[in-house]
Protein backbone atom coordinates (compact mmCIF):
# COMPACT_ATOMS: atom_id res chain seq x y z
CA UNK A 1 0.00 0.00 0.00
CA UNK A 2 2.18 2.72 1.06
CA UNK A 3 5.35 0.88 -0.59
CA UNK A 4 5.83 3.03 -3.63
CA UNK A 5 7.92 5.62 -1.99
CA UNK A 6 11.26 6.00 -2.96
CA UNK A 7 12.88 9.08 -1.42
CA UNK A 8 15.06 8.52 1.05
CA UNK A 9 15.19 4.43 -0.08
CA UNK A 10 19.19 3.15 -0.24
CA UNK A 11 19.81 0.92 -3.18
CA UNK A 12 23.52 -0.92 -1.72
CA UNK A 13 25.78 -1.10 -4.74
CA UNK A 14 29.53 -1.43 -5.18
CA UNK A 15 30.27 1.43 -7.02
CA UNK A 16 32.45 4.26 -7.12
CA UNK A 17 29.96 6.91 -6.12
CA UNK A 18 28.40 3.90 -3.53
CA UNK A 19 32.48 3.64 -1.85
CA UNK A 20 32.84 8.06 -1.70
CA UNK A 21 33.32 9.13 1.77
CA UNK A 22 30.24 9.94 2.88
CA UNK A 23 31.46 13.25 4.08
CA UNK A 24 32.52 14.38 0.84
CA UNK A 25 29.32 13.11 -0.72
CA UNK A 26 27.07 15.59 1.72
CA UNK A 27 29.40 18.31 0.86
CA UNK A 28 28.60 17.75 -2.59
CA UNK A 29 25.47 16.97 -2.44
CA UNK A 30 25.44 20.91 -0.61
CA UNK A 31 27.65 22.41 -3.01
CA UNK A 32 25.59 22.09 -6.32
CA UNK A 33 22.53 22.39 -4.88
CA UNK A 34 24.12 26.13 -4.35
CA UNK A 35 25.76 25.57 -7.59
CA UNK A 36 22.01 25.16 -9.22
CA UNK A 37 21.63 28.93 -8.41
CA UNK A 38 24.47 30.18 -9.81
CA UNK A 39 23.27 29.21 -13.12
CA UNK A 40 22.82 32.08 -15.06
CA UNK A 41 21.81 30.32 -18.30
CA UNK A 42 20.35 26.97 -20.64
CA UNK A 43 24.04 26.46 -21.92
CA UNK A 44 25.45 26.79 -18.13
CA UNK A 45 22.64 23.59 -17.82
CA UNK A 46 24.89 21.23 -20.04
CA UNK A 47 27.62 21.07 -17.22
CA UNK A 48 25.22 20.17 -15.08
CA UNK A 49 23.49 17.75 -17.05
CA UNK A 50 27.29 16.41 -17.91
CA UNK A 51 27.66 15.94 -14.25
CA UNK A 52 24.69 14.54 -13.27
CA UNK A 53 25.30 11.96 -16.26
CA UNK A 54 28.26 11.27 -14.90
CA UNK A 55 27.17 10.65 -11.23
CA UNK A 56 24.70 8.37 -12.42
CA UNK A 57 26.17 6.63 -14.95
CA UNK A 58 29.18 5.84 -11.92
CA UNK A 59 26.17 4.56 -9.90
CA UNK A 60 24.92 2.25 -11.80
CA UNK A 61 21.07 2.86 -10.96
CA UNK A 62 18.61 2.88 -13.41
CA UNK A 63 17.37 6.07 -14.74
CA UNK A 64 13.90 4.32 -14.01
CA UNK A 65 14.36 4.66 -10.60
CA UNK A 66 15.56 8.41 -10.78
CA UNK A 67 12.48 9.13 -12.56
CA UNK A 68 10.32 7.34 -10.42
CA UNK A 69 11.76 9.74 -6.92
CA UNK A 70 10.41 12.66 -9.16
CA UNK A 71 7.05 11.15 -9.33
CA UNK A 72 5.41 12.20 -5.79
CA UNK A 73 6.94 16.01 -6.43
CA UNK A 74 5.42 16.04 -10.32
CA UNK A 75 2.40 18.61 -8.68
CA UNK A 76 5.55 21.27 -7.40
CA UNK A 77 7.13 21.05 -10.65
CA UNK A 78 4.55 21.85 -12.21
CA UNK A 79 3.23 24.63 -10.17
CA UNK A 80 6.16 25.82 -10.86
CA UNK A 81 6.49 25.64 -14.56
CA UNK A 82 3.15 27.06 -14.68
CA UNK A 83 3.01 30.00 -12.34
CA UNK A 84 6.61 30.93 -13.75
CA UNK A 85 4.91 30.85 -17.52
CA UNK A 86 1.60 32.97 -16.44
CA UNK A 87 3.32 35.71 -13.44
CA UNK A 88 6.08 36.84 -15.92
CA UNK A 89 5.81 40.55 -17.28
CA UNK A 90 7.12 40.57 -21.05
CA UNK A 91 6.42 39.80 -24.54
CA UNK A 92 3.15 38.32 -25.09
CA UNK A 93 2.98 35.39 -26.98
CA UNK A 94 -0.32 33.38 -26.11
CA UNK A 95 -3.51 34.66 -24.35
CA UNK A 96 -5.97 32.08 -22.51
CA UNK A 97 -8.83 33.19 -20.87
CA UNK A 98 -7.23 36.88 -20.22
CA UNK A 99 -4.14 35.23 -18.92
CA UNK A 100 -1.13 35.77 -20.95
CA UNK A 101 1.92 33.57 -21.31
CA UNK A 102 5.49 35.76 -21.88
CA UNK A 103 8.71 34.46 -23.87
CA UNK A 104 10.27 35.92 -20.86
CA UNK A 105 7.43 33.76 -18.58
CA UNK A 106 8.52 30.52 -20.49
CA UNK A 107 12.44 31.06 -20.36
CA UNK A 108 11.56 31.36 -16.68
CA UNK A 109 9.54 28.41 -16.38
CA UNK A 110 11.84 25.98 -18.22
CA UNK A 111 14.38 27.49 -15.76
CA UNK A 112 13.19 27.13 -12.82
CA UNK A 113 11.65 23.62 -13.88
CA UNK A 114 15.13 22.24 -14.74
CA UNK A 115 16.57 23.69 -11.57
CA UNK A 116 13.89 22.09 -9.48
CA UNK A 117 14.75 18.49 -11.22
CA UNK A 118 17.96 18.96 -10.74
CA UNK A 119 17.70 19.12 -7.32
CA UNK A 120 15.88 16.60 -6.42
CA UNK A 121 17.78 14.34 -8.64
CA UNK A 122 20.99 15.39 -6.52
CA UNK A 123 19.70 14.80 -3.51
CA UNK A 124 17.73 11.76 -4.09
CA UNK A 125 21.45 10.54 -5.63
CA UNK A 126 22.51 11.00 -2.16
CA UNK A 127 20.07 8.64 -0.25
CA UNK A 128 20.46 6.26 -3.38
CA UNK A 129 23.90 5.47 -3.07
CA UNK A 130 24.46 5.90 0.66
CA UNK A 131 23.29 3.60 3.42
CA UNK A 132 21.75 5.53 6.07
CA UNK A 133 24.07 4.34 8.43
CA UNK A 134 27.41 5.88 6.53
CA UNK A 135 24.99 8.66 5.97
CA UNK A 136 24.44 9.93 9.63
CA UNK A 137 28.23 8.35 10.03
CA UNK A 138 29.14 11.39 7.82
CA UNK A 139 26.85 13.94 9.41
CA UNK A 140 28.25 12.82 13.11
CA UNK A 141 31.50 14.00 11.06
CA UNK A 142 30.64 16.95 9.65
CA UNK A 143 28.82 18.39 13.00
CA UNK A 144 31.60 17.43 15.42
CA UNK A 145 33.58 20.19 15.12
CA UNK A 146 30.12 22.07 16.71
CA UNK A 147 30.79 20.03 19.94
CA UNK A 148 32.76 23.02 21.14
CA UNK A 149 29.90 25.00 21.52
CA UNK A 150 27.44 22.41 22.70
CA UNK A 151 25.84 20.71 19.58
CA UNK A 152 25.01 17.35 20.29
CA UNK A 153 26.48 15.91 17.06
CA UNK A 154 26.53 12.31 18.61
CA UNK A 155 22.69 12.08 19.93
CA UNK A 156 21.61 13.96 16.31
CA UNK A 157 23.47 11.74 14.25
CA UNK A 158 22.07 8.17 16.71
CA UNK A 159 18.47 9.78 16.61
CA UNK A 160 18.40 9.91 13.06
CA UNK A 161 20.06 6.53 12.65
CA UNK A 162 17.42 4.96 14.63
CA UNK A 163 14.54 6.98 13.01
CA UNK A 164 15.23 5.87 9.79
CA UNK A 165 15.80 2.51 10.89
CA UNK A 166 12.36 2.68 12.28
CA UNK A 167 10.41 3.47 9.03
CA UNK A 168 10.02 0.92 7.35
CA UNK A 169 9.77 -1.03 10.67
CA UNK A 170 6.57 1.09 11.13
CA UNK A 171 5.34 1.29 7.74
CA UNK A 172 5.09 -2.93 8.31
CA UNK A 173 3.13 -2.81 11.33
CA UNK A 174 1.37 0.15 10.07
CA UNK A 175 0.26 -2.25 6.99
CA UNK A 176 -0.16 -5.48 9.99
CA UNK A 177 -2.74 -2.98 11.79
CA UNK A 178 -4.84 -1.86 8.93
CA UNK A 179 -5.68 -4.93 7.79
CA UNK A 180 -5.81 -6.47 11.27
CA UNK A 181 -8.68 -3.64 11.89
CA UNK A 182 -10.23 -4.09 8.19
CA UNK A 183 -10.80 -7.57 9.08
CA UNK A 184 -13.19 -6.24 11.64
CA UNK A 185 -14.69 -4.07 9.21
CA UNK A 186 -12.83 -1.11 9.13
CA UNK A 187 -13.61 1.10 6.03
CA UNK A 188 -10.50 3.46 5.70
CA UNK A 189 -10.87 4.37 2.20
CA UNK A 190 -14.78 5.75 2.28
CA UNK A 191 -16.73 8.52 3.79
CA UNK A 192 -16.82 12.27 4.06
CA UNK A 193 -13.06 14.06 5.95
CA UNK A 194 -14.47 13.65 9.42
CA UNK A 195 -15.77 9.95 9.14
CA UNK A 196 -12.06 9.21 7.74
CA UNK A 197 -10.28 11.06 10.39
CA UNK A 198 -12.65 9.09 12.69
CA UNK A 199 -11.46 5.56 10.77
CA UNK A 200 -7.79 6.33 11.69
CA UNK A 201 -8.34 6.52 15.61
CA UNK A 202 -8.41 2.24 15.23
CA UNK A 203 -5.06 2.75 13.29
CA UNK A 204 -3.30 4.86 15.18
CA UNK A 205 -3.82 4.07 18.79
CA UNK A 206 -2.20 0.54 18.05
CA UNK A 207 0.58 2.76 16.56
CA UNK A 208 1.47 4.65 18.90
CA UNK A 209 1.62 2.32 21.51
CA UNK A 210 3.59 -0.02 19.57
CA UNK A 211 5.84 2.62 18.54
CA UNK A 212 6.31 3.97 22.29
CA UNK A 213 6.93 -0.31 23.21
CA UNK A 214 9.57 -0.18 19.96
CA UNK A 215 11.33 2.18 21.80
CA UNK A 216 11.53 1.32 25.23
CA UNK A 217 12.67 -2.36 24.21
CA UNK A 218 15.39 -0.75 22.14
CA UNK A 219 16.20 1.97 24.85
CA UNK A 220 16.75 -1.66 27.10
CA UNK A 221 18.53 -3.61 24.72
CA UNK A 222 20.86 -0.61 24.03
CA UNK A 223 21.81 -0.24 27.87
CA UNK A 224 21.96 -3.93 28.21
CA UNK A 225 24.97 -3.32 25.85
CA UNK A 226 26.23 -0.40 28.07
CA UNK A 227 25.62 2.37 25.43
CA UNK A 228 25.99 5.73 26.99
CA UNK A 229 26.02 8.35 24.56
CA UNK A 230 29.47 9.55 22.30
CA UNK A 231 32.16 9.70 24.81
CA UNK A 232 35.01 7.77 24.02
CA UNK A 233 32.92 5.50 21.51
CA UNK A 234 35.39 4.67 18.78
CA UNK A 235 34.21 3.25 15.41
CA UNK A 236 34.80 -0.23 13.25
CA UNK A 237 34.67 1.84 10.43
CA UNK A 238 36.99 4.90 10.53
CA UNK A 239 36.13 7.74 7.44
CA UNK A 240 39.29 8.09 5.91
CA UNK A 241 39.72 10.44 2.81
CA UNK A 242 41.02 8.14 -0.49
CA UNK A 243 42.33 8.89 -3.87
CA UNK A 244 38.80 8.79 -5.29
CA UNK A 245 37.52 11.17 -3.08
CA UNK A 246 40.39 13.63 -3.67
CA UNK A 247 39.32 13.02 -7.32
CA UNK A 248 35.67 13.80 -6.95
CA UNK A 249 36.69 16.98 -5.47
CA UNK A 250 38.47 17.84 -8.23
CA UNK A 251 36.05 17.21 -11.14
CA UNK A 252 33.36 18.84 -8.69
CA UNK A 253 35.61 22.07 -8.72
CA UNK A 254 36.51 22.04 -12.22
CA UNK A 255 32.30 21.78 -12.75
CA UNK A 256 31.58 24.68 -10.23
CA UNK A 257 34.54 26.71 -12.37
CA UNK A 258 33.04 26.34 -15.51
CA UNK A 259 29.05 26.68 -14.32
CA UNK A 260 30.12 30.28 -12.99
CA UNK A 261 32.50 30.97 -15.66
CA UNK A 262 29.70 30.50 -18.11
CA UNK A 263 27.21 33.03 -16.65
CA UNK B 1 -19.66 -21.68 2.68
CA UNK B 2 -16.97 -23.43 0.84
CA UNK B 3 -13.80 -21.95 0.11
CA UNK B 4 -12.00 -22.39 -3.58
CA UNK B 5 -9.17 -21.47 -4.40
CA UNK B 6 -8.30 -22.04 -8.03
CA UNK B 7 -4.48 -21.63 -9.62
CA UNK B 8 -3.95 -18.77 -6.62
CA UNK B 9 -0.25 -17.10 -7.43
CA UNK B 10 1.16 -13.84 -5.35
CA UNK B 11 3.80 -11.88 -6.25
CA UNK B 12 5.44 -9.34 -4.06
CA UNK B 13 7.24 -6.11 -5.55
CA UNK B 14 6.15 -6.97 -8.90
CA UNK B 15 8.57 -5.91 -11.49
CA UNK B 16 11.37 -4.86 -9.25
CA UNK B 17 14.35 -6.01 -8.26
CA UNK B 18 12.79 -7.23 -4.87
CA UNK B 19 10.33 -9.49 -6.87
CA UNK B 20 9.48 -12.15 -4.86
CA UNK B 21 6.98 -15.13 -5.47
CA UNK B 22 5.23 -15.88 -2.11
CA UNK B 23 2.33 -18.21 -3.22
CA UNK B 24 2.83 -20.77 -6.83
CA UNK B 25 -0.03 -21.51 -8.76
CA UNK B 26 -2.06 -22.96 -5.70
CA UNK B 27 -5.37 -24.68 -5.97
CA UNK B 28 -7.58 -26.26 -3.26
CA UNK B 29 -10.77 -26.47 -1.67
CA UNK B 30 -11.87 -26.44 2.05
CA UNK B 31 -15.44 -27.91 2.69
CA UNK B 32 -18.01 -26.30 5.12
CA UNK B 33 -17.53 -27.58 8.62
CA UNK B 34 -13.71 -28.97 8.18
CA UNK B 35 -11.11 -28.17 10.81
CA UNK B 36 -7.92 -27.36 8.20
CA UNK B 37 -4.57 -26.81 9.64
CA UNK B 38 -1.93 -25.16 7.61
CA UNK B 39 1.66 -25.77 8.38
CA UNK B 40 4.65 -24.96 6.62
CA UNK B 41 8.10 -23.08 7.56
CA UNK B 42 8.40 -19.47 7.71
CA UNK B 43 7.96 -18.11 4.53
CA UNK B 44 6.15 -20.76 2.82
CA UNK B 45 3.63 -18.33 1.59
CA UNK B 46 0.90 -19.37 5.26
CA UNK B 47 0.28 -15.61 6.00
CA UNK B 48 -0.17 -14.54 2.51
CA UNK B 49 -2.50 -17.24 1.83
CA UNK B 50 -4.73 -16.92 4.76
CA UNK B 51 -5.03 -12.84 3.83
CA UNK B 52 -6.06 -14.17 0.13
CA UNK B 53 -9.35 -15.96 1.92
CA UNK B 54 -11.11 -12.74 3.34
CA UNK B 55 -9.87 -10.56 0.30
CA UNK B 56 -6.80 -8.69 2.19
CA UNK B 57 -4.55 -9.52 -0.44
CA UNK B 58 -5.58 -9.83 -4.54
CA UNK B 59 -4.28 -11.76 -6.04
CA UNK B 60 -1.61 -11.92 -9.06
CA UNK B 61 -3.50 -14.49 -11.23
CA UNK B 62 -6.42 -16.82 -9.71
CA UNK B 63 -8.86 -16.64 -8.25
CA UNK B 64 -10.75 -17.03 -4.79
CA UNK B 65 -14.34 -18.48 -4.47
CA UNK B 66 -16.40 -17.63 -0.66
CA UNK B 67 -19.68 -18.92 -1.23
CA UNK B 68 -19.40 -19.94 -4.56
CA UNK B 69 -19.01 -15.58 -5.27
CA UNK B 70 -15.18 -14.76 -6.69
CA UNK B 71 -13.38 -12.06 -4.68
CA UNK B 72 -12.67 -8.98 -6.29
CA UNK B 73 -15.22 -9.76 -8.55
CA UNK B 74 -17.70 -5.93 -9.04
CA UNK B 75 -20.63 -7.22 -7.28
CA UNK B 76 -19.08 -8.09 -4.15
CA UNK B 77 -19.13 -6.10 -1.55
CA UNK B 78 -15.67 -6.83 0.61
CA UNK B 79 -17.36 -5.85 4.30
CA UNK B 80 -19.85 -8.86 3.89
CA UNK B 81 -16.58 -11.13 2.89
CA UNK B 82 -15.07 -10.30 5.64
CA UNK B 83 -17.94 -10.82 8.31
CA UNK B 84 -18.23 -14.36 6.54
CA UNK B 85 -14.36 -14.70 6.98
CA UNK B 86 -12.96 -13.84 10.09
CA UNK B 87 -9.08 -13.77 10.11
CA UNK B 88 -7.54 -13.50 13.90
CA UNK B 89 -3.86 -12.32 13.23
CA UNK B 90 -0.64 -13.31 14.48
CA UNK B 91 -0.08 -11.40 18.18
CA UNK B 92 -3.86 -9.84 17.78
CA UNK B 93 -3.68 -8.38 21.33
CA UNK B 94 -1.82 -5.11 19.38
CA UNK B 95 -4.66 -4.42 17.22
CA UNK B 96 -6.62 -3.41 20.88
CA UNK B 97 -7.28 0.79 20.99
CA UNK B 98 -10.59 1.18 22.47
CA UNK B 99 -11.10 2.34 25.93
CA UNK B 100 -12.94 -0.44 27.42
CA UNK B 101 -13.08 -4.11 26.76
CA UNK B 102 -16.87 -3.89 25.65
CA UNK B 103 -15.98 -1.13 23.43
CA UNK B 104 -13.44 -2.88 21.87
CA UNK B 105 -15.27 -6.17 21.18
CA UNK B 106 -18.24 -4.26 20.13
CA UNK B 107 -15.69 -2.61 16.97
CA UNK B 108 -16.42 -5.11 14.75
CA UNK B 109 -20.25 -5.63 15.34
CA UNK B 110 -20.68 -1.82 15.09
CA UNK B 111 -19.08 -1.57 11.98
CA UNK B 112 -21.30 -4.06 10.52
CA UNK B 113 -23.98 -1.60 11.08
CA UNK B 114 -26.24 -4.02 13.16
CA UNK B 115 -28.36 -2.85 16.47
CA UNK B 116 -27.17 -2.15 19.51
CA UNK B 117 -29.50 -4.38 21.52
CA UNK B 118 -27.79 -7.18 18.57
CA UNK B 119 -24.20 -5.99 19.25
CA UNK B 120 -24.94 -5.95 23.21
CA UNK B 121 -25.74 -9.78 22.18
CA UNK B 122 -22.76 -10.68 19.99
CA UNK B 123 -20.57 -8.94 22.73
CA UNK B 124 -21.56 -10.98 25.52
CA UNK B 125 -21.77 -14.29 23.54
CA UNK B 126 -17.87 -13.47 22.01
CA UNK B 127 -16.54 -12.52 25.56
CA UNK B 128 -18.31 -16.15 26.78
CA UNK B 129 -17.21 -17.96 23.87
CA UNK B 130 -13.22 -16.69 24.88
CA UNK B 131 -13.83 -18.21 28.61
CA UNK B 132 -14.06 -14.31 30.23
CA UNK B 133 -16.10 -12.84 32.85
CA UNK B 134 -18.65 -10.71 31.00
CA UNK B 135 -19.35 -8.65 33.74
CA UNK B 136 -15.91 -7.96 35.48
CA UNK B 137 -14.07 -7.50 32.54
CA UNK B 138 -16.31 -5.17 30.18
CA UNK B 139 -15.49 -2.51 31.78
CA UNK B 140 -11.89 -2.45 32.47
CA UNK B 141 -9.30 -0.78 29.87
CA UNK B 142 -7.91 -3.48 27.05
CA UNK B 143 -4.41 -2.15 28.12
CA UNK B 144 -4.52 -3.33 31.81
CA UNK B 145 -5.21 -6.88 31.09
CA UNK B 146 -2.39 -9.84 31.11
CA UNK B 147 -0.87 -10.99 27.71
CA UNK B 148 -2.95 -13.79 27.44
CA UNK B 149 -6.24 -12.21 28.57
CA UNK B 150 -5.67 -9.05 25.87
CA UNK B 151 -5.09 -11.77 22.98
CA UNK B 152 -8.60 -13.21 24.26
CA UNK B 153 -10.36 -10.17 24.02
CA UNK B 154 -8.90 -10.03 20.64
CA UNK B 155 -10.19 -12.90 19.70
CA UNK B 156 -13.13 -12.18 20.87
CA UNK B 157 -13.38 -8.97 18.72
CA UNK B 158 -13.30 -11.49 15.60
CA UNK B 159 -15.54 -14.03 16.96
CA UNK B 160 -18.40 -11.21 17.53
CA UNK B 161 -18.68 -10.66 13.70
CA UNK B 162 -19.41 -14.01 14.16
CA UNK B 163 -17.88 -15.68 10.57
CA UNK B 164 -18.98 -18.82 9.24
CA UNK B 165 -15.37 -19.42 8.29
CA UNK B 166 -12.32 -19.22 11.02
CA UNK B 167 -8.71 -18.02 10.31
CA UNK B 168 -6.33 -18.14 13.19
CA UNK B 169 -2.30 -17.54 12.49
CA UNK B 170 -0.82 -18.78 15.56
CA UNK B 171 -3.28 -17.81 17.67
CA UNK B 172 -1.04 -19.46 20.58
CA UNK B 173 2.11 -18.32 19.89
CA UNK B 174 3.70 -16.82 23.39
CA UNK B 175 0.95 -17.93 25.47
CA UNK B 176 2.12 -20.52 28.67
CA UNK B 177 0.98 -23.88 28.16
CA UNK B 178 -2.05 -23.61 30.13
CA UNK B 179 -3.31 -20.90 28.13
CA UNK B 180 -2.60 -22.26 24.87
CA UNK B 181 -4.66 -25.34 25.87
CA UNK B 182 -7.44 -23.44 26.77
CA UNK B 183 -7.68 -21.21 24.35
CA UNK B 184 -7.14 -23.73 21.25
CA UNK B 185 -9.60 -26.58 23.03
CA UNK B 186 -12.21 -23.36 22.89
CA UNK B 187 -11.51 -22.95 19.10
CA UNK B 188 -12.34 -27.02 18.89
CA UNK B 189 -15.38 -26.86 20.95
CA UNK B 190 -16.51 -23.19 19.33
CA UNK B 191 -15.76 -25.56 15.71
CA UNK B 192 -17.96 -28.52 17.02
CA UNK B 193 -20.51 -26.68 18.22
CA UNK B 194 -21.23 -24.08 15.56
CA UNK B 195 -20.25 -25.97 13.06
CA UNK B 196 -18.11 -23.12 11.75
CA UNK B 197 -15.29 -23.97 9.69
CA UNK B 198 -11.86 -23.37 11.07
CA UNK B 199 -8.60 -23.00 9.65
CA UNK B 200 -5.42 -23.10 11.99
CA UNK B 201 -2.29 -21.61 11.36
CA UNK B 202 0.48 -23.49 13.65
CA UNK B 203 3.93 -24.54 13.98
CA UNK B 204 3.21 -27.36 16.91
CA UNK B 205 2.82 -30.71 15.18
CA UNK B 206 0.81 -31.94 18.52
CA UNK B 207 -1.65 -29.14 18.00
CA UNK B 208 -1.94 -30.29 14.82
CA UNK B 209 -2.74 -33.83 15.06
CA UNK B 210 -5.09 -33.62 18.20
CA UNK B 211 -7.64 -30.86 16.63
CA UNK B 212 -7.32 -31.20 12.37
CA UNK B 213 -9.54 -33.02 10.07
CA UNK B 214 -7.18 -31.67 7.37
CA UNK B 215 -3.70 -30.73 6.77
CA UNK B 216 -2.15 -28.07 3.83
CA UNK B 217 1.46 -28.46 3.81
CA UNK B 218 3.07 -25.56 2.76
CA UNK B 219 6.27 -25.39 0.77
CA UNK B 220 7.83 -22.32 -0.83
CA UNK B 221 4.66 -21.38 -2.14
CA UNK B 222 3.40 -25.00 -3.51
CA UNK B 223 1.10 -27.09 -1.48
CA UNK B 224 3.05 -30.26 -0.44
CA UNK B 225 0.68 -32.20 0.92
CA UNK B 226 -3.28 -31.69 1.35
CA UNK B 227 -4.43 -34.88 3.62
CA UNK B 228 -5.31 -36.01 7.05
CA UNK B 229 -2.46 -35.71 9.78
CA UNK B 230 -2.22 -39.70 9.92
CA UNK B 231 -1.12 -39.60 6.39
CA UNK B 232 0.95 -36.57 6.19
CA UNK B 233 2.47 -37.57 9.46
CA UNK B 234 3.79 -40.47 7.29
CA UNK B 235 6.08 -38.23 5.64
CA UNK B 236 8.46 -37.32 8.51
CA UNK B 237 11.40 -37.54 6.03
CA UNK B 238 10.09 -35.30 4.03
CA UNK B 239 8.22 -32.76 6.30
CA UNK B 240 11.72 -32.52 7.81
CA UNK B 241 13.45 -32.01 4.89
CA UNK B 242 10.78 -28.92 4.15
CA UNK B 243 11.91 -27.70 7.97
CA UNK B 244 8.52 -29.56 10.04
CA UNK B 245 8.58 -32.40 11.43
CA UNK B 246 6.08 -34.97 13.41
CA UNK B 247 4.74 -35.01 16.74
CA UNK B 248 7.18 -36.18 19.37
CA UNK B 249 5.23 -39.37 19.94
CA UNK B 250 5.38 -40.03 16.21
CA UNK B 251 8.80 -39.91 16.45
CA UNK B 252 9.08 -42.15 19.53
CA UNK B 253 6.81 -44.59 18.17
CA UNK B 254 8.85 -44.77 14.95
CA UNK B 255 12.21 -45.26 17.02
CA UNK B 256 10.26 -48.54 18.91
CA UNK B 257 9.42 -50.03 15.50
CA UNK B 258 13.24 -49.91 14.34
CA UNK B 259 14.12 -51.44 17.07
CA UNK B 260 11.91 -54.27 16.12
CA UNK B 261 8.52 -53.94 18.36
CA UNK B 262 5.16 -54.21 15.78
CA UNK B 263 3.92 -50.92 16.72
CA UNK B 264 1.51 -49.22 14.21
CA UNK B 265 2.00 -45.11 13.70
CA UNK B 266 0.99 -43.10 16.24
CA UNK B 267 0.29 -39.10 15.93
CA UNK B 268 -1.07 -38.82 19.34
CA UNK B 269 -1.05 -39.29 22.91
CA UNK B 270 -3.98 -41.44 23.53
CA UNK B 271 -3.42 -43.92 20.67
CA UNK B 272 0.23 -44.19 21.33
CA UNK B 273 -0.67 -45.29 24.85
CA UNK B 274 -3.11 -47.83 23.06
CA UNK B 275 -0.95 -49.37 21.31
CA UNK B 276 1.59 -49.68 23.99
CA UNK B 277 -1.05 -51.30 26.10
CA UNK B 278 -1.44 -53.65 23.50
CA UNK B 279 2.57 -54.10 22.71
CA UNK B 280 3.26 -55.38 26.22
CA UNK B 281 -0.27 -56.77 27.34
CA UNK B 282 1.09 -59.99 25.38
Amino acid sequence: MIKDITIGQYIPGDTTVHNLDPRIKIIITFVFITLLFFVGNYFSYLYIVAFMGLAIGLSKISLKFIVKGLKPLIVIILLTVVLNAFMTQGEVIYRLWGLSITREGLYQAGFMGLRLIFLITGASLLTLTTSPIALTDGIEKLLSPLKRIGVPAHELAMMMTIALRFIPTLLEETDKIMKAQMARGADFETGNLINRAKAMVPLLVPLFISAFRRADELALAMEARCYRGGEKRTRMKQLKLEFRDYSAMMIVAAFCFLVIWSR
Amino acid sequence: MPVKVENLTHIYMKDSVFEHVAIDNISFEIQDGEFIGLIGHTGSGKSTLIQHLNGLLKPSSGKVFIDGEELGSKEIQMKKVRQKVGLVFQYPEYQLFEETVYKDVAYGPRNLGLSEDEVDARVRKAIGLVGLDFDSISNVSPFELSGGQKRRVAIAGVLAMEPKVLILDEPAAGLDPKGRDEILRGFKTLHEQQKITVVLVSHSMEDIANLVDKVLVMNKGKIAYFDTPRNVFKEAETLEKIGLGVPQVTYLVRELRKKGYPIADCINIDEAKNELLRLFKR
